[in-house]
């Protein structure tokens, strides 16, 4: 008897997990749909002007990917340079306090990451191309966010590396960036690059850090010095007074980085299947 | 070749340096604009005048009341599902890889989407208004699936063999889990919840319009309340020469999330493996 | 063709930091023959195969001390582990080819010691030749090496240390992880190779050792420390052993 309950209980909290994920979807996707219909196009074609009841979120998702794009641009072989070189150069006793610095790292919170970068590098970019608060300025403070992971990702791969190999290549006296370039690199390809499409993502979704740096000035994104706002900025920006189609409108802006992360998790899974399948 | 590698040693060496920089530049930076500002008064005041006098006693009380409220969902619900994914679904089925699809998806949600989320569904639907009660739910989903993942993993690494011997004594399955399950991944698990607790501290999207700005004390968890990360944001983005308050604010966040790291690093330790609930 | 040079061990001891896996191991493999090590697992034959080719560097407290000389020339005094691995070439227990094309596993380490582009293929083509594997991959040297049999993996782990044209090899179990059919063709092509490099060879197959070697060194382990317990000829090894324990070992009574 107890186990029938027990089971039950179990049973129940595991749906309401999924109720969480299905009550976003349909949540989002219910107070948008008529919106949608009803706008179509327009929400590319047109201009962000809210107040006239005109909703073109082109520019913003341009400026979500620009910044996006940069940050993994700048993060990504950084992170995994560095995790090929903690594992196959470095002298072993920095291994332990390096790892400790990028946990360190990727625990601070994005508002504080936000806050250096509003007193720090906010100014020291404008001491150098006004106003500072720019493209630039939230690509350089999230590609210090996602570098931390990426490159725990990266190293995670690297130790699926078979031994095997590297002693054959010490063995041959190989080079170890020769290793690295034609054997490692090769073969743990797929799996860094599923971890590095989930940063970008990350970087994507991300809220805090980029609305205290960017500028947050609607615009398409001309040069890395410019301003530009992004989606999720936008909303954190807009929602406390927005009212009828400007809220839906910004649910709908929710609604596509909802998508936009869940087919870049797809992409991930593919990409760390192909991994498996060549294992 | 050997120069190769000797050349490559050295980049590596060059690129660390160039990460290290800017992270310890912005420990240093906000230690530096913060530290003037940081005395006990800061730490048992009130603020006033939209924060730019007094402390940060309210926020840290508030802070605790959506922490509380957090964990009262997330942990129950967790550590269920946990249970669930680790005793009664096959590994492999349809339902696991179902499940593990849904909390894949939820760990990748962007933070501001459960905002949205916990500000249509929690304040305006269930009518929880703008206040604890609805930041700490909205928070919870959010730390959902790193709760289940670090539980199931506890609950995984306990021996299968205890499990053999509990069903030769004729143990019941709510006896199995109950009493030596749970109890044997307990460490295990608290990591999971302090990991949570971590995550719950540092985030500020999800809270901006479901727990609201207010910045008195709050008197239950029905009231609107501001945590600590929406402060520091507050402060930095909207309260002209609130930078050395929100920096102080900052060092205190980071004191308590350091706190927990060592937390972490003491439960994790073998020795106090086994124990107890 | 130039002579193969003697390989010399002289008082050699290879340690994990305070546990030495084996202790005065001396011995001398003649120009062109084939030395078999024999002697129980743990008995430190695979740790002093590593001490030769300084693998051993690479694990961390792991020290090697003692004389090996190739032609009375010490290798503690070459100038770095590169040229000395290229002339002494290993092949290890598991196949280990890389993840690339059966082609390319012979031509990135061709690559890798600067050898011409040009001069490549055709160092392949005889490295390939040379262990057998030609007639039966050179329609498919695009393809993985990880798609050949375990026996053709082996044969082209062998050809991998070939191309680089050593003159001492170190076998260590190369036959054991392979079925017999793979570990006979292996075994002829070992064979084929005696009198062309000077061979030390790490085995547990006491019938291969007397198939295939010149020499015998059996090991033993003695208070948890590998040792040299006797050097032979193959027959007075297997049939008229000095040592105790080496009579009772060939007479397969322990071990």
């Amino acid at each position: 008897m107890a186990d029938r309950w027990l089971h039950r209980l179990l049973w129940l909290s595991a749906m309401l997990a999924a109720l969480v994920l299905g009550g976003i979807v349909v949540l989002l996707i219910g107070r948008t749909a008529p919106f949608i219909a009803q706008q179509g196009m327009e929400l590319l074609a047109r201009q962000w002007y809210p107040g006239d009841g005109e909703f073109g979120m082109a520019a913003m998702i341009a400026g979500s990917l620009a910044v996006a794009v940069l940050a993994l641009v700048l993060a990504a072989p950084l992170a995994v340079a560095l995790a090929a070189w903690l594992r196959y150069f470095a002298p072993g006793w920095l291994r332990r306090p390096a790892l400790a610095l990028f946990a360190l790292m990727a625990g601070i919170p994005s508002v504080v990451y936000g806050l250096w970068g509003l007193l720090v590098l906010v100014p020291w970019i404008n001491g150098w191309v006004p106003p500072g608060a720019s493209w630039l300025a939230g690509s350089l403070v999230l590609a210090l966010m996602i570098l931390p992971l990426a490159l725990l990702v990266t190293d995670a791969a690297l130790a699926q590396v078979p031994p095997d190999w590297l002693h054959a290549g010490a063995a041959l006296a190989l080079s170890r960036v020769g290793m690295l370039r034609r054997v490692v690199l090769p073969h743990t390809a797929p799996a860094i690059a599923s971890g590095v499409v989930l940063q970008f993502g990350r970087a994507l979704g991300e809220t805090m850090a980029v609305l205290m740096v960017c500028g947050n000035v609607v615009q398409w994104p001309g040069s890395v010095f410019e301003p530009v706002r992004t989606l999720t900025a936008n909303i954190a920006l807009e929602m406390s007074y927005a009212a009828g189609d400007h809220r839906i409108a910004l649910f709908a802006s929710g609604l596509l980085l909802m998508l936009v992360t869940m087919a870049l998790l797809a992409l991930s899974w593919r990409l760390g299947r192909r991994h498996h399948g060549t294992a | 070749m050997v120069r190769r590698d000797r050349v490559a040693t050295g980049v590596g060496a060059v690129l660390l340096l160039a990460v290290a920089m800017p992270v310890v530049s912005m420990v240093l930076a906000i230690w530096d604009q913060g530290h003037d500002e940081l005395s006990l008064a800061f730490l048992l005041q009130d603020p006033r005048q939209a924060g730019q006098a007094g402390g940060i006693a309210s926020l840290m009380i508030s802070t605790g009341w959506i922490l509380a409220v957090c964990l009262a969902v997330a942990v129950p619900v967790g550590l269920g599902c946990a249970l669930y994914l680790s005793e009664q679904v096959p590994p492999g089925s349809r339902r696991e890889r179902g499940l593990g699809f849904v909390l894949d998806v939820l760990a990748a949600t962007p933070s501001i989407v459960f905002g949205l989320f916990g500000y249509q569904f929690l304040a305006i639907t269930l009518g929880f208004g703008f206040s604890l009660l609805s930041g700490g739910i909205a928070l919870s989903f959010m730390v959902l699936p790193l709760m289940i993942r670090s539980a199931e993993q506890a609950l995984r690494a306990v021996p299968r063999a205890h499990r053999q011997a509990a069903a030769a004594l004729g143990v019941t399955r709510t006896g199995w889990i109950t009493r030596i399950l749970v109890p044997s991944a307990a460490p295990g698990i608290a990591v999971g919840v302090i990991l949570s607790v971590g995550r719950a501290l540092a985030e500020t999207a999800v809270l901006l319009f479901t727990a609201g700005y207010v910045l008195r004390r709050p008197d239950s968890v029905m009231d609107s309340g501001r945590a600590l990360s929406v402060h520091i944001y507050d402060m930095a983005m909207n309260v002209p020469g609130g930078a050395d308050r929100a920096a102080a604010t900052a060092v205190v966040l980071i004191a308590a999330l350091i706190l927990i790291n060592v937390m972490i690093r003491g439960l994790i330790r073998p020795s106090r493996a086994g124990g107890h609930a | 063709m130039k002579q193969p040079p003697t390989l010399e061990l002289d008082d050699v001891h290879v340690r994990y930091g305070e546990h030495a896996a084996i202790a005065h191991a001396s011995f001398r493999v003649e120009s062109g023959e084939i030395m078999a090590l024999v002697g129980p697992s743990g008995c430190g034959k695979s740790s002093l195969l590593a001490g030769i080719n300084r693998l051993t560097d690479t694990i961390p407290g792991c020290t090697t001390r003692g004389t090996i000389t190739l032609d009375g020339s010490p290798l503690g005094q070459w100038p770095d582990a590169a040229s000395l691995r290229r002339t002494v070439g290993m092949v290890f227990q598991q196949p280990n080819p890389f993840p690339l094309s059966i082609h390319d596993n012979l031509r990135f380490p061709l690559a890798e010691h600067g050898v011409p582009r040009r001069e490549r293929d055709e160092r392949a083509e005889q490295a390939l030749r040379s262990v057998g594997l030609w007639e039966e991959v050179h329609n498919r040297l695009g393809r993985s090496a990880l798609t050949l049999s375990g026996g053709q993996q082996q044969r082209l782990c062998m050809a991998r240390a070939l191309v680089l044209e050593p003159e001492v090899l170190l076998l260590d179990e190369p036959c054991s992880a392979l079925d017999p059919m793979a570990s006979a063709a292996v075994e002829e092509l070992i064979d084929s190779l005696r009198g062309r490099y000077t061979i030390l060879m790490v085995t547990h197959n006491l019938a291969q050792a007397r198939r295939l070697a010149d020499q015998v060194t059996v090991c033993w382990v003695d208070n948890d420390c590998g040792c040299v317990v006797e050097t032979g000829g193959r027959e007075q090894i297997f049939t008229r052993g000095r040592h105790p324990v080496t009579r009772a070992y060939c007479a397969g009574e322990c071990g």
